[in-house]
């Protein structure tokens, strides 16, 4: 089955339709389409998966894809276009450019905790660099990934882009094929069997896995602000967000504070039984559930706690002075459970995050810049937020992807479709001048090998009509000097008009 | 603890201690290496003529000038490629501080080939030193001497604890391949590509794997096939064709085959005389195992010249196999040495079907003079690097990337690639703890209204350099402005008083030389057309008392310039457009043209 869907793929992908660049436009229009047209179907799937609110949706996923695929639209022209490099001595009558070009079919394993975003922002990349794409959305979102399953071939082309829908068995079926990439978003284990996988065929893959995220809060800032902050992004879709700050760090001194001022801000948010709220989602599922439980035991937590198994409800949880080797501090929560760890100072911070895991991301919440740029100097992450969270995320300028066990490879925008892209160097010479290689040819000799080093030491130069703008101006004022020097030399030299005027030259 | 570990361990502590950080210790760490390049040079040409029998003048060409150049390129591009590159902005971060930084990535692992083995491994140690890395270098166990050399000399240069070689063969790389690194550059063969990228697949450390493959080369058979045949005769039989770049076999219609045979037969009388045995320049297989494969290659084939082999030197002469199927042996693998299979198409679809069939190459090579051919290839194919008329130089081309696709490798290098290979491009954005309120729409309790206002925001992103660009082109337009309303009022006495002196000076029937100034006084700068508005009254009165003639010629001037300048001004600034139209019409000229013009230049300027 998965083998039939991937020949059909690939001979879609042979047959060269998905190159053209108006296809790739016309696809990313259908896209749009779906998920304005779908929006409604979509919060709802979402609301059964996890009972997220019908507004965290389309805030955090759907827009999200909608400015992903407008910003494509409007750039894929640029993006596809060569792009010249800079030309040395070597080269200076060729064209050297590089070529994007796409790397064939494409396998996007998606994940659960946004089933949409995290599926459809690389399709939208896979269709803008001409591949073709295998999309699995995880089975864990199950009424997610059934409404994918029903959508997308009824928009976009059905041989190039087929959806996969099943378990493990289904997903170790797919990876024993060959791609020619592999765009996988989940658990580092996972993570690691993909690329296992993939070195079977050489495939290269993009990795976007998770990490214990910290976040620092220094003692002088606004605390209040940074509480809400964090507690927006810790809460949201029940913690279960890959950049989601995971523990805090802060000084002892204004522990009391930060849980004070969350737990006012949870107050407002999902007011005093988030059980209620509309806007609180749950656990994706009982395992989940269980693991995130017994990440709690023997804790005694100083906002929330509460639980409900039957509905997979964890209340938003924040436990205080948790020490630092704890197995809560070992794995990645995804959970509403927000640990508190206190160090003596920044110095002590940045030591806790460095003898860990790379994260995802890291944020700080500091006012005095010279505090940020040495933390983040520092420590290492795939990504760094200050003063908020998550907010790198929206940013499509901005590569997104980790670093160590946090993943491999960078993704948004424009990224992704150089992700997605195979970028070809092209150098197209001519077969004149054959003279000037004679340096390079058999029987060498010493005078031979200086004349190729003179060529290739010769510093690079950007051949760009700036910089021919720029040598045009600056001859025009190189002569426009020259010839004023010139005036100016022969009049001191005696040549002088005015005595001409006198003698009657012009009379 | 075995070695290995204890190597790893060390040049792990001596990163954490960040001093391969700063820039200053990267470019004396790299200027340390251009020394040792300098320095010993005597002992490296010792050692490649030991290993692949390279001449002293091929070693500098081929493995030294290429470190060389990158080495320069790093050293005055570093603090360039180092420093935060500021991203686009949107309407949501217009306030903050966004950019990518590039920071080191930790221990890097640099696995070496035998074929070229200084360059292969000094190339990515250079990118590593610049990115700032520390690096555990493996030169092959192949080119022993080479390694060797490196083992030995390399650690007088660099910083001992960041930089360390380890030598060793199969076993010892194993036992490396277990540790844990951040990155792994490997250049060598396909199938240990896999086992390296398995390897690193438990730690999930990313890799860079430049790899072989049959790099195809087609010749058109309305080229200049003369000259294509001494470059891919040149590019095959440098280090004996043992280049993981080299043509591996030539594609061409049957018509050609054999002028192309001819050709290479004259090119390797040219490069290496009679015998290529013993000429300076031909290199030798590098070892007994190598020798075996690539003579058994040769069986069943058609020999169209060569074929000569000296088990006891390594040496095996140029050859070039005739009428070759792409079903032979010699078909089915990377040569890797001094053979050239012909393989006959008729045309360049059956070319492009043949190289589609197969592996992606590493580099694919084509000979024509017709750009439109050339083209076709490059869109119909994929592989590593294309290039059109040469062979090989793509490589001396510090800012091309350089790397395979599919099973010719992943991931790029050469120059800022290799920064940005060896770098974690971290992205930041740094926000301040003010205007909360904006966030309030991202926050629970949700509503609809809060909904609205954020897709109004998120989706109405606007492009901030545009916004720029148009900022300032608005301001430019405006100065414009300023300085064609300044000129006028300058020119506006200066015109009044050259009038009174040709007035003056000239009696009233010397209308040519009258006319010949005013033309002058009108022409000299577009804008002195503009006070023709201001004045035009004035002046049709002032000029009505006089002869004809000038009245009108200054008329026609005026009347043909006038929307021009009229439109500059306005689309310069809405508040002028108003004033302006309004002396327009004073002056008796209609505003249809001017509002034409001012849309044409609105137009040009976007």
């Amino acid at each position: 089955m998965e083998r039939q869907l991937l020949q059909r793929a690939k001979e879609a992908f042979v047959s060269g339709r998905a190159r053209p660049l108006e296809f790739r436009l016309q696809q990313l229009h259908a896209l749009q389409r779906m998920i304005l047209e779908k929006e409604t179907e979509i919060s709802t799937a979402l609301k059964q998966d996890i009972n997220r609110s019908q507004y965290d949706t389309p805030l955090l996923e759907l827009i999200g894809i909608e400015n992903e695929i407008k910003l494509a639209i409007e750039k894929l022209a640029q993006w596809a276009a060569p792009r010249p490099v800079e030309k040395n001595l070597f080269t200076i009558s060729d064209e050297v450019y590089i070529q994007p070009e796409p790397l064939g079919v494409v396998l996007i394993i998606g994940a659960w905790n946004y089933p949409w975003a995290l599926t459809l922002i690389p399709l939208v990349g896979a269709i803008a660099a001409g591949n073709a794409a295998v999309v699995k959305p995880s089975e864990l979102s199950e009424c997610s990934s059934l409404l994918l399953h029903a959508l997308l071939p009824r928009y976009l082309d059905k041989d190039l882009y087929p959806v996969v829908t099943g378990g493990v068995s289904e997903t170790q079926q797919l990876l024993r094929l060959r791609f020619d990439h592999i765009f996988y978003t989940g658990g580092s284990t996972a993570g690691k069997l993909v690329m296992e996988a993939a070195a079977r065929h050489l495939t290269p893959v993009t990795l976007e896995l998770g990490g214990k995220s910290p976040c620092y809060i220094d003692k002088d800032c606004d605390v209040r602000t940074a509480c809400r902050r964090v507690t927006w992004g810790k809460f949201v879709n029940c913690g279960q967000t890959c950049i989601a700050p995971d523990y805090i760090l802060c000084e002892p001194c204004i522990q009391g504070q930060v849980v004070e001022f969350i737990r006012q801000t949870l107050l407002e948010f999902y007011g005093a039984d988030p059980k209620c709220s509309p806007d609180y989602s749950r656990i994706i599922n009982q395992q989940h559930f269980s693991r995130i439980m017994s990440l709690m035991e023997g804790y005694t937590p100083v906002v929330g706690g509460q639980s409900d198994s039957s509905q997979c409800y964890i209340a938003p949880t924040v436990l205080k002075d948790v020490p630092p080797h704890s197995r809560l501090m070992q794995e990645e929560i995804f959970g509403p459970v927000l640990p508190i760890v206190t160090v003596s100072d920044m110095e002590d911070a940045i030591n806790f995050i460095n003898e860990r895991e790379k994260p995802l991301a890291l944020y700080i919440f500091c006012s005095d810049q010279k505090a940020i740029k040495r933390m983040i100097e520092e420590t290492t992450s795939g990504g760094v937020t200050v003063n908020d969270v998550m907010m790198h995320y929206t940013v499509s300028s901005l590569p997104f992807g980790g670093v160590g066990q946090s993943g491999m490879g960078r993704y948004h925008g424009k990224h992704t479709f150089d992700q997605l892209s195979h970028q070809r160097a092209c150098l197209i010479r001519s077969l004149k001048m054959e003279r000037v290689n004679l340096a390079r040819y058999p029987p060498q000799d010493r005078r031979r090998a200086r004349r190729v080093r003179m060529a290739l030491r010769s510093p690079l130069i950007d051949m760009s009509k700036r910089t021919l703008i720029w040598a045009v101006v600056a001859t025009i004022l190189g002569i426009g000097l020259f010839i004023t020097l010139l005036v100016i030399l022969l009049i001191a030299a005696g040549l002088n008009c005015t005595c001409w005027y006198w003698r009657g030259f012009y009379n | 603890m075995s070695q290995e570990e204890l190597v790893v361990e060390r040049a792990r502590r001596s990163f954490q201690t960040g001093r391969s950080k700063p820039l200053e210790f990267r470019l004396q760490q790299l200027r340390r290496l251009q020394s040792f390049l300098k320095e010993r040079q005597e002992d490296i040409k010792d050692a490649l003529q030991k290993d692949l029998g390279k001449s002293g003048c091929a070693s500098e060409l081929y493995e030294l000038l290429v470190v060389e150049a990158e080495l320069q390129l790093s050293l005055t591009r570093l603090a360039e490629w180092a420093a935060p590159r500021p991203v686009e902005k949107n309407l949501f971060t217009l306030s903050d501080e966004v950019y990518v930084r590039p920071e080191p990535l930790g221990v890097v692992l640099i696995v070496g080939p035998w074929n070229y083995p200084w360059s292969l491994t000094l190339l990515p140690l250079v990118g590593a030193i610049a990115a700032g890395n520390a690096a555990i270098v493996k030169p092959s166990e192949i080119s022993s001497t080479s390694s060797t050399v490196i083992k030995q000399l390399l650690p007088l240069y660099l910083d001992k604890d960041l930089y360390q070689v380890v030598e060793g063969g199969v076993p010892e790389t194993q036992q490396l391949l277990k540790q844990r690194f951040d990155h792994i550059f490997y250049t060598g063969s396909t199938a240990v590509g896999k086992l390296v990228m398995e390897a690193a697949a438990p730690h999930l450390t990313p890799v860079t794997l430049e790899l072989g493959g049959k790099s195809p080369c087609y010749i058109d058979k309305d080229c200049d096939i003369r000259i294509a045949c001494r470059r891919i005769t040149w590019a095959k039989l440098i280090n004996c064709g043992q280049t993981c770049i080299a043509p591996d076999f030539i594609l061409c219609e049957p018509s050609v085959q054999n002028r192309v045979v001819e050709e290479i037969r004259r090119c390797v009388k040219e490069f290496y005389a009679d015998s290529p045995k013993t000429s300076d320049d031909y290199g030798r297989i590098i070892n007994q195992r190598q020798f075996k494969r690539i003579v058994g290659l040769m069986e069943g084939c058609t020999i169209a010249f060569g074929g000569d082999a000296d088990e006891s030197q390594g040496y095996i002469g140029p050859t070039v196999l005739k009428n070759v199927t792409g079903d032979s042996r010699v078909m089915q693998e990377e040569i890797f040495g001094p053979l050239l299979p012909i393989v006959t198409v008729q045309s360049v679809d059956e070319a492009i079907h043949f190289i589609n069939e197969r592996e992606k190459p590493l580099a694919l090579y084509v000979f024509s003079h017709n750009a439109k051919l050339i083209e076709k290839v490059l869109a119909e194919t994929s592989s590593g690097a294309l290039v059109a008329n040469d062979c090989i130089v793509h490589f001396l081309d510090s800012a091309l990337p350089f790397g395979g696709v599919g099973h010719s490798g992943m991931g790029r290098y050469r120059g800022r690639h290799t920064f940005d290979q060896l770098s974690n491009l971290r992205s930041c954005m740094i926000k301040q703890l003010k205007m909360e309120g904006l966030n309030s729409m991202r926050y629970p309790p949700h509503s609809t209204k809060k909904l609205g206002w954020a897709r109004r925001f998120l989706l109405s992103q606007l492009n901030v350099q545009k916004l720029r660009n148009m900022a300032m082109l608005a301001m430019l337009t405006c100065l414009a402005a300023f300085v064609v309303q300044s000129a006028n009022q300058c020119w506006h006495h200066r015109r009044i008083i050259y009038w009174k002196l040709v007035h003056e000076a000239c009696p009233a029937y010397c209308l040519v030389p009258k006319a010949i100034i005013l033309l002058r006084i009108i022409s000299s700068k577009a804008a002195s057309f503009t006070q023709t508005t201001a004045l035009s009254l004035r002046d049709n009165v002032f000029l009505s008392r006089k002869p004809a003639h000038t009245s009108t010629l200054l008329l026609i001037t005026q009347h043909a310039s006038l929307p021009l300048v009229e439109g500059l001004l306005c689309s310069a600034v809405p508040a002028l457009k108003l004033s302006s139209r309004c002396r327009s019409s004073a002056a008796g000229v209609q505003s249809g043209p001017s509002l034409y013009w001012s849309k044409h230049f609105i137009f040009v300027l976007m």
